[in-house]
């Protein structure tokens, strides 16, 4: 029973975790952003396609890992 | 998928059953109940009752036997076929007949053009116009089985793990296909090595294989993860009324869902776009882009 105590307890640590650098990372992106649009509003479809693309891919990384904390929460 | 484990199966169940029972009504509640509505299911709901989809009999495919009876996300899979194809065909006669479009064909029609200018040609420049249609419907499927989740009695096909991985196949073969149509075979097979000295072929090949694969990967991922969440969200703001046990408690927690629902209609609409912008850069990789620069 202890064992599973321990998994549940890791999978909620790990989804805060990864929670914590993904939304500092997404945070940071859209700062940058914002600021470069703000300097060039010209620009600034280009830079949001870019912030997507960028933000998404820093999504996808952090399912990689909340994946795992499900696995670690169900198993 | 696994179901998360009942109370009674463990322990530490999702919800522990005494915190839950109420003396009023004498029964516990169970999460799992509420949980259901995440999960594939036969049984189609409508105001007022349900429909128990017949199961077809099993088949038989080189000794596996497998159940090809359509459930619920099947069922909203072809839904959305179908209402993707009513609304395009519809659209496109309409803007046959007259090149300037009115109402309903001219939504369509900023949909087509946004996908052509901002998704396909920012990525794959004008030898992408080729795969227009394809990410077109790519975008238009998934945002239409998104939307439908949204709708009550609804399911969103992509909040089903094996709906995405089948989309994902799909645009990891376009991508392929894309790669070895602009640059020969021979070309795209040269391209595992990355361009380095033979001896690190052993460390490249493995790596560079493994990153189209993570690639589409990523992509099954996202989208249900991105769908399944918002979903298991709002039932889990649902489920502190259970918990509560008061109807006084009850307006915070629907106030909560409808900022959520809010939201999920947001996620739809990004999610629809983020797939096919990935997948219209994944294969804009692929696509020499003219200017000498071989980007990766």
């Amino acid at each position: 029973m202890e064992s599973i105590a321990y998994a549940y307890l890791a999978a909620g640590f790990g989804a805060g975790l990864v929670i914590l650098g993904a939304g500092y990372g997404i945070g940071k992106l859209a700062s940058a952003a914002m600021e470069a649009s703000g300097r060039q509003p010209e620009g600034a479809g280009a830079i949001r396609t870019s912030m997507i693309i960028a933000a998404a891919l820093i999504e996808g990384a952090t399912f990689f890992a909340l994946a795992i904390c499900i696995l670690l929460a169900l198993k | 998928m696994k179901s998360f484990p009942t109370p009674q199966d463990t322990t530490l169940g999702v919800i522990q059953p005494d915190s839950v029972s109420v003396a009023e009504h004498g029964e516990a509640f169970d999460f799992n109940h509420l949980l259901e509505h995440l999960y594939d299911s036969r049984t189609i709901e409508y105001p007022g009752g349900h429909w128990d989809i017949p199961p077809f009999p099993p088949v038989e495919v080189g000794g596996l036997t497998v159940d090809l009876s359509v459930t619920k996300h099947v069922f909203f899979l072809l839904v959305a076929a179908f209402l993707l194809t009513v609304t395009a065909v519809y659209a496109s006669r309409k803007i046959r007949k007259n090149p300037v479009p009115s109402g309903f064909a001219n939504v369509i029609e900023v949909f087509v053009v946004f996908i052509r200018d901002e998704i396909v040609l920012t990525t794959m420049g004008p030898a992408g116009l080729r795969y227009i249609p394809f990410i077109l419907t790519t975008f238009l499927y998934i945002l239409i089985m998104n939307l439908l989740g949204l709708v009550p009695f609804g399911a969103s096909a992509t909040g089903n793990i094996s709906v995405t991985a089948g989309l994902a196949l799909v645009a990891f073969i376009m991508i392929q296909v894309a790669a070895i149509r602009a640059q020969g075979f021979s070309h795209y097979l040269a391209h595992f090595t990355g361009g380095v000295a033979w001896w690190l072929w052993p460390i490249m090949i493995p790596i560079e294989i493994l990153g189209i694969f993570t690639k589409a990967f990523a992509l099954c991922m996202r989208l249900f993860a991105n769908m399944s969440g918002g979903h298991i969200v709002i039932l889990a703001l649902l489920g502190f009324i259970f918990l509560a046990q008061s109807i006084l408690f009850a307006p915070i927690p629907v106030a909560f869902v409808l900022a959520i629902n809010l939201l999920e209609l947001l996620v739809a609409f990004i999610q629809a776009y983020v797939f096919a912008m990935l997948t219209a850069l994944f294969m804009g990789l692929g696509i020499p882009q003219g200017h000498g620069e071989h980007s990766h």
